[in-house]
């Protein structure tokens, strides 16, 4: 099925694993990318390749994005892993990986097994399951990372909760060492944490209780003290603010093993978007003020910041119709994840080379995934987009089960025209004109 | 030295008559705060066998129960006049403490996570028995190095007798600073077995199994355990040994235990031969006059 050859013609081929850029055509065999460059000529195609004119979009590694919820097992109702994968096809998306907080929760090899076979079966995307650091992410007795790895786990987390027990942290830590495993915290500190938004002006003059930044800086302050005692490789899921742009500087400057992500969402918007009240930019970690979000950014820009990931997280109509102090936290964003970034792109925030960077070679080189690089030989998990195209977003348009976007109504530019995994098409328009 | 005296003592114990009188007229006190079937039991038919008197304090039912502190239990029992205290606790330098505050010889036969000499002597004794020598063999020492006080002890006497020493764990049941301690570090069972002759497995004790220090006993056993695989990285005529009391399918594999390379059972009946060695040797000095 896979060994259809297709030939891209005409494109702007960017590779952000070296940053480099030029026209030309890419040619994809059995899955993988056969050869790229301005050199390859169309007629030595072998038979029944399919001819594909990019017109002089962008054709890039599909992207990779390393935390999204999925509702299966146990909630099928908010999101499946073939819904995901839609949304994710759809947004450039082509290899996604979930969160271990499912019912049951992926603590065990024989849910990992499950997970996978079902993603093979049902999704159209790369979707590669995180597992629990701690069993029933209960925060006290770590899971079995060899076996769960071997199953197919590719780091542990316990996803939206913090591993708070600083002894269990040391023993993970020290454990995921013999395994070279990769640990993923949430940095929040939950009761220091306390409040619905970010801690400031706007939270008291909307009256809400605020989180301190104190709540990711505290956790993460200490998780890289731990890393440095153990020796294991952290990597925090997502800061939001200055502070810790600046801690995760000084643990890379003394050469620890320490990494992290941000949220697209802490990258393209502010507390102020939440204006009145719209429980859609209820999210954890909070968005910040607009000199937390500057930062963020420039923090990406120069690579202190490893990876954006989208965050996405289906809340159904009934966790989200509530007043903002008392809905469920979160937003979908893997639909919408590359057309947010290029916000950044579009305000001259950063090169666009750079944030494809952190949406694909970043997290591959963190997973040692072969995917995420335009390389002779790499997986062809590849995008064809338009990064001026010009759209409002429709929530009809999503493919989630779920609509909870922060994006809604937005005007956004950049559009995926055709998303490719494996050598074989799993999204492409038809096209409008 | 002491490992042959051992030897004479294992040709003493398996003869009919077993009894000396090296020991008539001594008292030794066997003090265990710390249960122990086999340790306690051997020192006690050690004790026995060369014709000591000897007396098994029952801490459990004893004065420490009702509060008394160990410098006093070590006071008391001083009063009676003991010529040989066996001592077993379970908090390190227990035994140093008690030592010092009485008049006759103190054995340690176990003190915390510190050390239990008796059993690396024993060990040696085997492994010089099968191996004949010590010098320039390969032990790797597996399992949880972390709480053993046998992996210390054997990493201080077997170093001594120009063994190379390995240990190997996962790093949450390896002490830190253990590689400036004379033995090389693993985390692997494949690299740590390599070419190995002895095969030390440790005891991996119950709480310690479920997420504290490792996720289960199936990861444990998979990673860890003491199988055939796992056996086939070490040289084909290495002996596999282990102190007791086993958890099998934990850290070794059933059919391995009592397999033909397993030296188990041999190592209880050299604890018995080294314990009456180390008693006549400490009963060559013992005053003869109160």
């Amino acid at each position: 099925m896979n060994s259809h050859p297709v030939l891209i013609r005409n494109a702007r081929l960017i590779d952000p694993a070296t940053g480099k850029t030029e026209q030309g055509s890419i040619a994809i065999r059995d899955g993988v990318i056969a050869a790229l460059g301005a050199g390859i000529d169309a007629d030595a195609a072998p038979e029944g390749t399919t001819l594909i004119d990019a017109k002089g979009m962008v054709v890039a590694p599909g992207l990779i994005d390393l935390r999204a919820f999925v509702g299966e097992p146990g909630h099928e109702h908010r999101e499946t892993l073939a819904s995901a994968s839609r949304a994710a096809a759809a947004g450039g998306v082509t290899t996604v990986v979930t969160m271990p907080d499912t019912h049951p929760p992926v603590d065990d090899p024989a849910v990992v097994d499950f997970l996978m076979r079902r993603a093979r079966d049902t999704a159209c995307v790369r979707m590669l399951p995180a597992a629990a650091l701690t069993k029933g992410l209960q925060g006290r007795e770590m899971t079995e990372f060899g076996l769960l790895g071997e199953a197919g786990a590719v780091f542990f987390t316990d996803a939206r909760h913090a591993v708070d027990d600083p002894l269990v942290m040391r023993r993970a830590l020290t454990y995921a060492r013999d395994f070279d495993a990769l640990i993923v915290q949430h940095v929040e500190d939950k009761r220091l944490a306390g409040g619905v938004m970010n801690e400031g002006e706007l939270a008291s003059r909307l009256g809400l209780s605020g989180i301190p930044r104190e709540a990711e800086t505290l956790m993460l302050e200490r998780d890289i003290r731990l890393a440095r005692l153990t020796g294991g490789r952290y990597h925090a899921a997502m800061i939001s603010c200055a502070d810790s742009v600046e801690i995760i500087r000084r643990a890379k400057q003394s050469g620890l093993p320490v990494t992290c992500g941000v949220s697209i969402n802490s990258l393209t918007l502010n507390e102020n978007d939440i204006g009145p009240y719209r429980s859609f930019l209820k999210l954890t970690p909070p968005l910040r003020h607009e000199d937390d979000r500057q930062a963020v950014v420039a923090g990406l820009a120069e690579g202190v910041i490893d990876v954006v990931v989208s965050d996405h997280d289906p809340q159904d109509v009934e966790a989200k119709r509530q007043p903002f102090a008392e809905c469920a936290d979160g937003a979908i964003g893997l639909q919408t994840l590359l057309s947010a970034g290029l916000r950044l792109v579009h305000a001259g925030e950063m090169s666009l080379a750079r944030l494809l960077a952190a949406l694909s070679s970043h997290p591959a080189d963190l997973l040692r995934l072969p995917q995420g690089r335009l390389a002779r030989g790499a997986p062809a998990d590849l995008i064809l987009f338009d990064p001026d195209e010009p759209f409002v977003l429709d929530p009809a348009d999503l493919h989630s089960l779920c609509r909870n976007t922060a994006f809604d109504g937005a005007r956004l530019q950049g559009v995926v025209h055709m998303s490719m995994v494996a050598g074989r098409i799993v999204h492409r328009p038809e096209p409008q004109a | 030295m002491l490992l042959d005296l051992a030897d004479e003592a294992v040709d003493i114990s398996r003869q009919v008559e077993k009894k000396k009188t090296t020991l008539r007229g001594r008292t030794q006190i066997n003090l265990f705060f710390e249960a122990s079937t086999r340790t306690q039991s051997s020192f006690e038919l050690a004790g026995k066998r060369l014709g000591a008197d000897v007396m098994n304090m029952a801490v459990a039912s004893s004065s420490i129960k009702k509060g008394e502190t160990l410098i006093d239990t070590a006071m008391t029992l001083n009063a009676m006049r003991p010529d040989l205290i066996v001592v077993r606790h379970h908090a390190a330098g227990a035994v140093q403490l008690l030592a010092r505050k009485v008049d006759c010889s103190v054995i340690n036969a176990g003190d915390g996570a510190h050390e239990h000499p008796t059993q690396a002597l024993l060990d040696a004794l085997t492994i010089r028995r099968n191996k004949g020598q010590i010098r320039g063999l390969i032990v790797a020492i597996c399992g949880d190095i972390l709480h053993s006080r046998v992996a210390r002890s054997n990493l201080i006497l077997l170093n001594a007798l120009g063994a190379e020493v390995r240990v190997v764990g996962p790093s949450t049941l390896l002490p830190s600073g253990l590689e400036r301690m004379g033995c090389k570090v693993f985390t692997s069972m494949r690299e740590g077995l390599k070419d190995a002759d002895i095969v030390m497995m440790l005891r991996l004790q119950r709480e310690r199994m479920n997420g504290s220090f490792v996720p289960s006993v199936k990861e444990y056993f998979h990673y860890y355990g003491l199988d055939s695989e796992k056996l086939a990285y070490a040289k084909a005529d290495a002996l596999v040994m282990h102190p007791g009391p086993m958890n099998r399918g934990v850290e070794i594999a059933s059919d391995i235990a009592d397999g033909a390379q397993s030296l188990i059972r041999e190592q209880v009946e050299m604890g018995v031969a080294v314990r009456m060695a180390i008693l006549e040797a400490l009963a060559a000095h013992l005053p003869n006059e109160g």
